[in-house]
Order: structure tokens, then C-alpha cells, then sequence
């Protein structure tokens, strides 16, 4: 039988996982009493949904719809003024949920918080980029990475890959070689998508080795004529090289002699 | 409105001369001083930029995509990639945030050497700065001599590792290599070369050089708030007057038992942080200067000792079964940190350099972030470019010190 394979996530598996094995988990501690991040969890009050601290900085869980108004809070009352970092984690295949996270740093106090929101697939996540200016270029990474929407954003646009790209590629169901369309991206772009028959996949990627071909590939160590066909077996056919005669010069003048 | 087809493409100035008297250009992406592949879509009022328009992913090879398709450790060679100028400070930021996820320090040799690695990348990536940022303002002979300093820099990465760019020096958990004998020698003897070098070479032609001035002085001014809401860091933020350095405020490795200061400037401009990055040159000297007596001071011991994630040294692989064993799950299967998040910043000599993680217990990371400082940089050219005028466009790119390999990654 066929192995199974899941089609929503086609990212790389370990071949061998001991079913008994359970993966243990980084030490979650509660917010600490007088800190600084007890501070910031009460400026949150209600909206913090859940709070710890996870190897030294505070991850605080909201509502998405409130992603907007929790870090102009951070901002303006708890001092973190830089967005250091925001990006997006694919859930889809397990809870149908995207996880956005926001990485906030507090120049004065050298602190670091994340913010965690989840949202459905399909939904739209308002932008930051009133409030912080880096946001404009990770927003459109995120839009251009994973395809979520962001709401108000000034130029949403795909960033990294070309404006006419069709997929996601960050999304846990986009494979690691690339799709169908991405396969014939430069056919479909230069030629049309008709030509796909007329240059075949043999030629559709420049760097492709077929070692049957022998109008293009020569053979290391053997020589085979120009386009023969040689996909029942080669002949053999061994490398004669041409006797070099050596001479010593210095031996005797007579030889020297014969030779001119 | 143009009709756009395959035999009348579109043409972007069809209007020039005609309606507002703008002219759009692409600068890039094949341009010397885009450092790399940026493509900069610019509006032209004359000579003065009136929008700006950064273009970005000619480079793009889905480095994030194969650390999830990549066991930790076959990961930590592609790392050399993002910021190849100076390889080591991707390899130890990933390294580092790998480590904060299994809980594990690596031992004080390694420390030692793995700091010494990075200063020396520092000094590499900041001559190689000063060396393309001259050459783009018109400046010659400074490329010749800091590339002069920097081969030997990057002689002394190769006897080291074997690599000159791609260096892949450093291991998760510590370092592969002990230092080779009379590294330490040419290492103190660089140094006292670099501080001569910087004072009586780059410094002497190019601080009170007139032409320097003009070219840098009140070019790509940015306010302190721009810098931070734009999310600059490194010597674009302390150039303009935020004294934030991650290895003094938020200490890793052995920087918390090192004596070195954090350069400053409010000039905000790129003159400043010209200056910024002659001073931290100096500052990286000093503290390989004390790292030398440390580093004789440690025991041999190069990698941590964590059987379930590290393989044991070569030794022990060799005499005992179990070390064997283990060392033979760790390269078929790859190690399985525990679940959760991570993100750790260094400073990088472009700026915050800093890997997310998400584990899931799994042998290939489940979502993998890398915060690269240039990306944010670029971001930033969108709005400082505008209004400036096209022959500042070049200086301002240059100042910015962007690397190509890790905006698009």
C-alpha cells in the first residue's frame, strides 16, 4: 500500500519518530509580580487574553481585531517603541488558523515582548503602519508570504516574488521545489502557456541533466558519436592515448644524431 | 492610457516633457552601487527624487522555505547566505537562538573563540563598507586599502575555518575548531595593523577630505523617531543619537566581561555614521586585544555537553558505543528540541540580527524568522530617498549598508 501523505502540509518530515516519544516543552513561567512585564500585562488589563514569559521575554495572547489598539498601548503608555519584527506562523493544517506574532522591543528598558494573535483563514488583519513604520514592508511580506490581507495598509503589494506570482510560498501546503506554476513560470512569461508542449519539461529548466542526451552532455572517460542513442547501453569504447616517446639527450650524441 | 501588448510595450516616460515633468528611472537592478540586486523605481523632478520606490526579491531563494525543509544542523551552512559579507554573525545568530531553544551554553573556549569570530567579522564587513561607501561617493583609493586590510582579515577567517566568505564557522552548541597554533600572533598583529590603518589611512583621506564632507555631511538625515519607528538598528540608529547596542544592553556570549564603549552620534546624518562605523572599528580592536589573554586562559573543551541534542567529540564517537549511537540518530534524524518560541537578537555589523523559532518538537523547525537588519534599511529608503537629489541617492544607499542576501533571503 501506498504511504500515506498529507496533502496540507507537504513540508519535510522525519522519517523515523518513536511513537512513544513525547517533545517536552520550553519552560513557560509566570509573569512575575513588580516586574516590569507585570507593568505591561496591567496597562493590557482585559485585553491580554494569556501571558507568560518564555525565555526572558513576555508573549502576550490578544483578540486579532485588537492588534491595532494593544500596541498603541505598548507604544505610547508601556514605551515600546520599535517593531523589531512581524510575521506570520501557518496553523492551518491543524487548527485552520494562521498565528501572528509582533516582536516589540523597549529601547530604555531593553525589554522585549511579543504579541500573538490568531486569526481564520481568509480573514484580514488590520495594519500597524500608523504606529510603526517598519510594519510596511513586513506586512507586505506576510500579504506576500502567506496571502493574508491587511486592512489600511498604504502599497499592500507582493514584496519578494513577482507581481504575477500565483500561490503562497510560505504556506505549509506549498511544496519546497515549487508547483505546476511555478515550474512554468519563465515558459508561461516569455513564450505563452501554448509553448508549454512545444519546449517540454526536458528543456523548461536550463540546468536539467538528462544523461541519455548526448547532443549537449559528453561523457567523462569515453567518447560517444553526436546524437546516438544510447539509452539501451553504451559501447564501450576506451580512451587511447598517444605513446609519447622519450628520450634522453643526455645519454649519447648517436641518438641525437638519428634522430635529425 | 497606453495600450500595452507584446509588440508595444509599456513606456514609462511617454509623458516626460509633456504633463508634469517628471521623469521615472529604474536604478538598478543590475547597478554597481546597489549593492547587489536593488532595483529603485525613481519619479525625477529635474534632479530631485520625488518618490521613491525600493523593489526587492531579485535574490529571493526562500531561505526561510528550507529551514523547514532542513534538519537544525543542515540549516546552519545555508545561514552563510543571508549575510555573506560577514557569515559568521548568521551562522552564530541562528546558532545562538538554537541553543536558547535547547537550554544549552557552549562551553568558555568556545565563547572565547566564537566572540573573537564575530569582532573579526565586524571589522571585515565594516572595511568592506568603508571601501564600497567611498568607492560609490568617488572616493578610489580607499577601496584599494581597506580591501587590502580586509584580505588579511579574511586570511585569518581561512586559517581558521577554510572559508574566506562562506565561512560556516560556528556550531550549534559551540565551535568545531580550536584555533590553529600562532592564529592568536596574527590575530594581535592584525589588530595593531587595523588601529594604524584607521587612523592614519581611511581616517587621514577621508574625515576632513573636503569632497567626503560635502558628499556626506546633512545627506540622509533621519530623526531619531523615524529611526525607530522604521525599525533601524545598529549604527543607523546610534547615527542618529540612540545609544542601543544589543551586546551592551541585552549581553550575549562574553560581551557583559568585555570593556568597550558604544559610539554615538546625533549628526543623524551620513557623515556621522561614517564616523560611527571608523570608531566601532576601533572598539572591535580593543576587544579582541583582551579577548587574546582570555582565550589562553580555557580549558579545551569546544562544544557543549548535551547527548541528546550534540554529538559527542570525535574521540568518543570512535571508543564508545553509546557516544556512537548517538552521534548516529543525531546525523540520520537531526536533534528534537523541545516545543516552543524563540527569538533572539544579536548585533550583527549591519544591526539587529535576530532568529524566531518555532519548534514543535520536531527535527526540522516549524516556522523559522529570520529578522535580517538590511530588509527594514531598505524599507526606510522609501522615505529618506524623496526629495533628495539623484547624485545623494547613491550615498544614502551606501550609508544605509544593505546586503542583498538578507533582505531578500
Amino acid at each position: 500500500m501506498r504511504k500515506y501523505t498529507p496533502k496540507d502540509n507537504v513540508q519535510g518530515k522525519s522519517y523515523y519518530t518513536d511513537r512513544f516519544w513525547v517533545a517536552p516543552r520550553v519552560p513557560r513561567h509566570e509573569v512575575e509580580e513588580g516586574s516590569h512585564f507585570a507593568d505591561v500585562v496591567k496597562a493590557l488589563g482585559r485585553k491580554a487574553k494569556e501571558s507568560y514569559v518564555e525565555i526572558g521575554q513576555l508573549v502576550v495572547h490578544i483578540k486579532a481585531s485588537e492588534n491595532f489598539n494593544v500596541l498603541k498601548t505598548l507604544k505610547e503608555s508601556c514605551g515600546y517603541t520599535q517593531c523589531s519584527e512581524q510575521s506570520a506562523v501557518d496553523y492551518l493544517a491543524k487548527d485552520g488558523e494562521f498565528e501572528l506574532f509582533y516582536q516589540l522591543l523597549n529601547i530604555s528598558e531593553a525589554k522585549r515582548v511579543r504579541v500573538v494573535c490568531r486569526i481564520k483563514k481568509g480573514e484580514a488583519i488590520e495594519s500597524v503602519v500608523p504606529l510603526f513604520k517598519s510594519a510596511n514592508f513586513a506586512e507586505r511580506e506576510i500579504f506576500d508570504m502567506f496571502g493574508i490581507k491587511v486592512n489600511n495598509h498604504p502599497f499592500l503589494k507582493r514584496i519578494l516574488m513577482p507581481d504575477d506570482w500565483e500561490g503562497h510560498p510560505l504556506l505549509k501546503t506549498y511544496p519546497m521545489i515549487g508547483d505546476e506554476f511555478a515550474s512554468w513560470y519563465e515558459v508561461d512569461k516569455i513564450f505563452g502557456k501554448e509553448y508549454r508542449d512545444v519546449i517540454g519539461p526536458e528543456n523548461r529548466d536550463p540546468a536539467r541533466i538528462d544523461r541519455y542526451d548526448t547532443k549537449r552532455f559528453s561523457r567523462v572517460g569515453y567518447e560517444v558519436p553526436f546524437g546516438a542513442d544510447i539509452s539501451e547501453g553504451e559501447k564501450e569504447n576506451p580512451i587511447e592515448y598517444s605513446e609519447t616517446v622519450l628520450v634522453d639527450y643526455t645519454k649519447s650524441s648517436k641518438q641525437l644524431d638519428e634522430r635529425r | 492610457m497606453q495600450q500595452v501588448n507584446k509588440l508595444t510595450p509599456f513606456f514609462e516616460n511617454l509623458n516626460f516633457e509633456r504633463d508634469d515633468n517628471t521623469m521615472v528611472i529604474n536604478f538598478g537592478p543590475q547597478h554597481p552601487s546597489a549593492h547587489g540586486q536593488l532595483r529603485l523605481v525613481l519619479e525625477l523632478d529635474g534632479e530631485q527624487v520625488v518618490k521613491a520606490y525600493p523593489d526587492i526579491g531579485y535574490l529571493h531563494r526562500g531561505i526561510e522555505k528550507m529551514a523547514e525543509n532542513m534538519t537544525y544542523n543542515e540549516f546552519l551552512p545555508t545561514t552563510d547566505r543571508l549575510d555573506y559579507i560577514a557569515s559568521t554573525s548568521n551562522n552564530y545568530a541562528y546558532a545562538l537562538a538554537v541553543e536558547k531553544l535547547l537550554g544549552i551554553e557552549a562551553p568558555r573556549r568556545a565563547q572565547v573563540i566564537r566572540t573573537m569570530l564575530l569582532e573579526l567579522n565586524r571589522i571585515i564587513s565594516h572595511l568592506f563598507f568603508i571601501a564600497t561607501h567611498a568607492l560609490d561617493v568617488g572616493a578610489m583609493s580607499v577601496f584599494l586599502y581597506a580591501f587590502r586590510e580586509r584580505e588579511f582579515a579574511m586570511d585569518l577567517m581561512e586559517d581558521y575555518c577554510g572559508a574566506r566568505l562562506t565561512h560556516s564557522s560556528v556550531r550549534i552548541g559551540g565551535v568545531p575548531l580550536d584555533l590553529p597554533a600562532g592564529w592568536v600572533e596574527k590575530l594581535a598583529s592584525f589588530c595593531a595593523k587595523v588601529n594604524h590603518e584607521v587612523e592614519h589611512t581611511y581616517e587621514a583621506l577621508l574625515t576632513e577630505n573636503r569632497i567626503w564632507k560635502m558628499r556626506l555631511e546633512n545627506v540622509g538625515v533621519i530623526s531619531a523617531e523615524d529611526a525607530l519607528s522604521w525599525g533601524c538598528t545598529g549604527p543607523m540608529l546610534r547615527g542618529s543619537g540612540v545609544k542601543y547596542d544589543i551586546r551592551k544592553e541585552e549581553p550575549y556570549e562574553l560581551y557583559s566581561e568585555l570593556d568597550f564603549d558604544i559610539p554615538v552620534s546625533d549628526r543623524c546624518d551620513s557623515y556621522g555614521r561614517y564616523r560611527l562605523y571608523m570608531e566601532e572599528m576601533r572598539q572591535s580592536v580593543r576587544i579582541l586585544e583582551q579577548l587574546i589573554p582570555m582565550y589562553a586562559k580555557t580549558e579545551p573543551q569546544l562544544m557543549a555537553h548535551a547527548p541528546q541534542y550534540i554529538s559527542a567529540p570525535k574521540e568518543e564517537i570512535m571508543t564508545q558505543n553509546y557516544a556512537l549511537m548517538q552521534h548516529f540518530v543525531l546525523v540520520t534524524q537531526g536533534m528534537r528540541p523541545p516545543k516552543g518560541e524563540v527569538y533572539v537578537p544579536t548585533e550583527s555589523p549591519k544591526g539587529e540580527l535576530g532568529f524566531y523559532i518555532k519548534s514543535e518538537g520536531e527535527p526540522y523547525a516549524y516556522r523559522l524568522k529570520c529578522r535580517a537588519p538590511s530588509f527594514f534599511h531598505t524599507g526606510l529608503l522609501q522615505e529618506i530617498l524623496v526629495g533628495t537629489y539623484i547624485a545623494d541617492v547613491v550615498t544614502i544607499i551606501g550609508t544605509t549598508n544593505i546586503v542583498f542576501g538578507e533582505v531578500d533571503r
